[in-house]
């Protein structure tokens, strides 16, 4: 053949450092070890889907991240996505709430309502929520260090209302070894947060055995500069922890695992994406079946939102956010996930509008309606290409969880910031790409406008009286209350807590007498201390 | 020469540090020496540590849009601490119409998202005092 007609190809290398070839054929396939892990969906290992008709049956769950405020509201902008078709709540609070702080706390000035809904007590639940049927919409709660409280306010309230425990479902994120890599909502050192992570699985599987108290975050891993094959590796050796924390108190992983949900990230290369969720789905499965010996089916299967995709929208020319949104929801969909959500386009900015937020809500809606996407299942599978890279990915995501178990496992790492400093170092060096040019992105460093034209976004107002609103019915709940019950249930949380016992029932007794947030995290840090973040570069 | 020193702080009660983290490091490359707070710090905290640690710059990373009410509560303790003189930044989430109250709160370099990390350097290399440079102070 003329040298001309094969001109030298630039090796192309996706994030996760995965060679892509121009052209892919059977023989790539069998290379990477064969069809042997493909099946078929709703079967074993669950590459094509945790369930058999997919879409077809439902599609998956529209849970756009919303709060902000008071929770009166919270509770309006629920109202007017559930009206124009979300399917699912996400739950935003703000930073004190998050952390363990009331809102008469001195830290929390200024921040109250700001960036999710202020919740104080087991009133503010009962506001944001009145009117809205849980056992119509499943409702996610995003929180961490504050996990096991709001938990225990999230059962209180619907046992008050009325509902069978038994029967309740709805999630809360509750992970907070990734809050120690990104996102940074600790409050408590490694060890007794892993502790409180054990005691939300425990009680939930005896109480609450429909509901699913942990959600494992590969999401904010990836944005810390994670590649997607190590957001996923750190995820599972993450939730691989939490399994054994649980199965440390004598729980079989059959009576939790079917509760374990995964949250991951959706921005970058297309096909890299969904492959690594169908490596990930098969190789959680093995993991669960092989390591674990799970028996139950749901036990096996990869439960996640995939969704956001924050990292991958700029600030430049903040309109393309809507249209590079709607390709991380086809992402999504072309994924298997069983729950989306999108950041919107003005994330960049502030926090979505109801206008931004009923954006993304169509795109989703759009690929359901009018795109083809939910008529059957893992319509990718077979392709050349997707099942060589979803091959390499598997054992990228496997070789990476092994590496960690060889540096000494992932609560190590964690715990002496080694993770933090590496995703770190990776997000630096991605910066300095994007700026050179040399990671593209288009409007940033490609096709920008010359002079950046006033950028049509429209800002979610914050208004400081929401702050003075809510320190005011906080002082109401706790003149109102009855304080000896209180006081009670404090001494309790305190004493469970020095006898490491399961904290969750005096958790439940005391959100149930009204005691607050902060009140309660304050017995826990008088036991358990405060996380001092480790600082390595 | 004595190498420009910057403390980077985490102002209240944000948790996104994926950008201070990036700009420390850009700060770092640039050979300039770099006090990273880690998170949640309060402005007294700040304060402290700027004069304790005789900074030259003072910079702060906001993303979850409190930054006005911690700079004001900061501009005080700034100044009650004699550090006017200190060159003042702030990078992150930063709405254009939050730019001008900033800039009369005192600090003069405003990086929002979008900012190049060259751009940051430039500016401290550009603004902080001479004498800095020259290794005198």
């Amino acid at each position: 053949m003329n040298e001309r007609a094969k001109p030298e190809l630039k090796p192309v290398v996706n994030e996760s450092g995965i060679e892509v070839n121009p052209l892919y054929t059977e023989d790539d396939v069998e290379k990477s070890g064969g069809h042997g892990m493909v099946g078929l969906p709703g079967e074993y290992p669950f590459t094509r889907g945790i369930h058999r008709l997919m879409y077809r049956k439902q599609p998956w769950t529209m849970r756009q991240y919303a709060g902000f405020g008071n929770p009166a509201e919270t509770n309006q902008r629920f109202k007017y996505l559930i009206a124009n078709g979300q399917t699912g709540l996400n739950v935003a609070f703000d930073l004190p709430t998050q952390i363990g702080l009331d809102s008469d706390d001195p830290l929390a000035e200024g921040e109250i309502g700001r960036v999710g809904m202020s919740v104080d007590t087991l009133h503010d639940f009962e506001v944001a929520f009145d009117g809205i049927d849980l056992n119509k919409i499943t409702v996610s709660l995003t929180v961490n260090g504050a996990a096991a409280i709001l938990i225990a306010m999230y059962l209180a309230m619907a046992e008050k209302r009325g509902y069978d425990l038994k029967q309740l479902r709805g999630t809360a994120q509750n992970d907070i070894l990734k809050e120690f890599i990104g996102r940074g909502t600790w409050v408590y050192p490694v060890g007794p947060s892993i502790k409180l992570v054990g005691d939300t699985i425990e009680y939930c599987a005896e109480h609450a055995p429909r509901y699913s108290p942990v959600s494992v975050c590969g999401y904010h891993i990836r944005e810390s500069g994670a590649t997607p094959a190590q957001e996923m590796a750190y995820a599972f050796s993450i939730a691989k922890a939490y399994a054994d924390e649980a199965i440390g108190r004598g729980l079989s992983i059959d009576e939790f695992a079917g509760r374990l949900s995964y949250n991951f990230n959706i921005f970058g290369n297309i096909f890299e994406q969904v492959c690594k969720f169908r490596a990930g789905r098969s190789l959680w499965a093995k993991i669960m079946k092989e390591e674990y010996g799970a028996e139950k089916p749901g036990s096996m299967w990869l439960r996640m939102i995939a969704g956001g995709g924050g990292g991958g929208l700029t600030f430049e020319q903040p309109e393309l956010n809507i249209v590079r949104g709607a390709y991380y929801a086809l992402i999504s969909a072309l994924s298997g996930a069983q729950t989306m959500a999108l950041c919107s386009y003005d994330e960049a900015y502030t926090i979505p509008t109801e206008y931004s937020a009923r954006i993304s809500l169509r795109t989703m809606q759009i690929l359901i309606e009018e795109m083809g996407l939910t008529e059957t299942a893992d319509p990718l599978a077979g392709s050349y290409y997707v099942e060589t890279m979803t091959n390499q990915m598997r054992d990228k995501i496997a070789q990476i969880m092994a590496e960690t178990d060889a540096e000494g496992g992932i609560v190590k790492l964690i715990s002496e910031g080694v993770i933090q400093a590496r995703v770190s170092a990776q997000a630096y060096r991605m910066q300095r790409d994007i700026e050179s040019g040399l990671f593209p992105k288009v409007g940033v460093n490609r096709y920008r406008n010359e002079r950046e034209e006033d950028h049509p976004v429209e800002f979610h107002a914050y208004k400081e009286d929401d702050a003075r609103v809510q320190v005011e019915r906080l002082k109401k709940v706790r003149a109102e209350r009855d304080q000896a019950k209180v006081d009670r249930a404090l001494m309790r949380v305190r004493s469970d807590a020095e006898a490491g016992a399961n904290l969750m029932p005096a958790i439940v007794e005391a959100v149930t007498a009204y005691a607050s947030v902060g009140e309660i995290t304050n017995e826990m840090v008088k036991v358990y201390g405060r996380y001092k973040e480790p600082i390595r570069f | 020469m004595k190498p420009i020193k910057v403390l980077l702080a985490k102002p209240g009660l944000d948790g996104h540090d994926q950008g201070a983290k990036i700009v420390a490091r850009a700060l770092m490359d640039a050979g300039f020496e770099v006090i990273y707070t880690g998170l949640r710090q309060t402005p007294e905290a700040v304060a402290r540590m700027s004069l304790e640690e005789d900074v030259d710059v003072i910079a702060l990373s906001s993303m979850a849009g409190s930054h006005v009410h911690f700079c004001k509560k900061l501009k005080p303790l700034l100044e009650a601490g004699g550090l006017t003189d200190k060159l003042w930044l702030i990078g992150g989430c930063l709405p254009r119409e939050d730019h001008a109250a900033l800039r009369e709160l005192g600090f003069k370099g405003i990086f929002p998202t979008g900012s190049k990390l060259d751009a940051i350097v430039d500016y401290i290399r550009k603004n902080v005092g001479d004498s800095v440079k020259d290794g005198v102070s």
